[in-house]
């Protein structure tokens, strides 16, 4: 039994921000919206239910991450071309939308490594938990994911 | 620490879109009929309401001395934890018609989920004084089906969930005075006041 469950409403207010912004990242700008609708509609669904109220961010993310996922899935079957989240309809705002950009280009396991470091600012303890690997291996996938991005931007 | 890290580090502001899409969220939520509270905070001369309802009505107004937040913590434990802040059109016209001396009675149904036993009957019989009249502790205890439970009857009614709608302060002590009130003796008379039992 963890903390009490927040009213929805808090945690919609507080988890709001770090679920879009990784979202944006993780999913692309073109599906961010959907998949933020899709997953707290769930989460409101299965929130009574909900037995440990100690990690709601990581709970929530777990989500968006499969909501992220699933989207993918179906855009790739109705697309098989479209491997990856749209890189180039990123924002276009300089540094921010361009390295993000390359984000989504990286091999899965760094993009949603970094995405979960950088986006949804989440501690590799928590990265590890979602991604279902161990500290040291959530930390090594960030950590090939910055190498390749330095090589890239700007490149 | 290098470049790179800097610039996906430095968190974009999302905040705007974030808040919009949370928006789309609470609409399409109340739309599918997700939440089992929703809340609103409605103005009137005490200052800002907090009101709540579920699907079977008003299920608790808090007075402002109340924090929102820990109104909501409880109502999130006792009741259920989907709440979102909604329009409560009906409750918020209501009161405010109300307060203007123009409604007599409430329409709005009450829900009662958060008071158990002697306490609900007691404030069932509360709920049928009407407009501008009082009953004493013993009188609203009798009618609860407790003639000897004054005390329990008062101490009910200092708990009411739902203070001005279920009319507590149209109980009052035996011999006159006007006995006490959750959201304080002042209000008790500013409404017993409007209702025009007191002399303005």
């Amino acid at each position: 039994m963890g903390d009490a469950l927040p009213p929805f409403q808090r945690f919609l207010d507080e988890h709001r921000d770090p679920v879009y912004r990784f979202l944006l990242a993780f999913a692309g700008p073109s599906e961010a919206e959907d998949c933020f609708q899709e997953t707290f509609l769930a989460a409101l669904r299965a929130y009574p239910r909900l037995r440990d109220a100690s990690n709601l961010r990581g709970w929530v993310l777990t989500i968006a991450r499969r909501k992220a996922l699933d989207a993918a899935r179906r855009r790739r079957r109705a697309d098989p071309v479209a491997e990856v989240p749209d890189a180039v309809d990123q924002a276009p705002e300089a540094d921010d939308g361009q390295v993000w950009g390359l984000v989504s280009g990286l091999p899965p396991r760094q993009r949603e490594a970094i995405t979960l470091r950088y986006a949804a600012d989440l501690a590799y303890r928590e990265i590890a938990a979602l991604m279902a690997c161990s500290e040291p291996a959530a930390r090594q996938s960030v950590r090939l994911g910055l190498a390749r991005l330095r090589k890239e931007w700007r490149g | 620490m290098s470049g790179i890290e800097e610039v996906l580090g430095a968190r974009r502001d999302v905040s705007g879109a974030a808040a919009r899409a949370a928006a789309r969220v609470a609409d399409r939520a109340r739309d599918d009929g997700l939440t089992d509270v929703l809340y609103a905070e409605v103005p009137s001369p005490f200052g800002s309401l907090l009101v709540a309802s579920t699907r079977r009505g008003l299920v608790r107004l808090a007075y402002p001395d109340e924090s929102v937040d820990s109104v909501l913590e409880r109502l999130a434990a006792r009741v259920s934890p989907r709440i979102l802040e909604g329009p409560l059109d009906r409750e918020r016209r209501e009161l405010e018609e109300y307060f203007e001396s123009k409604r007599d009675r409430f329409e709005v149904p009450v829900d009662l989920s958060m008071v158990a036993g002697f306490g609900r009957k007691v404030l069932r019989a509360t709920a049928r004084i009407p407009y501008g009249r009082v009953l004493t502790y013993r009188e609203v205890a009798a009618r609860a089906g407790s003639p000897r439970g004054s005390r329990a009857a008062g101490n009910a009614l200092g708990a009411n969930p739902i203070p001005i709608v279920v009319p507590c302060h149209r109980v009052v002590a035996t011999g006159g005075g006007l006995g006490g009130y959750t959201g304080g003796i002042d209000r008790k008379e500013f409404l017993l006041r409007l209702e025009g039992h007191l002399a303005q």
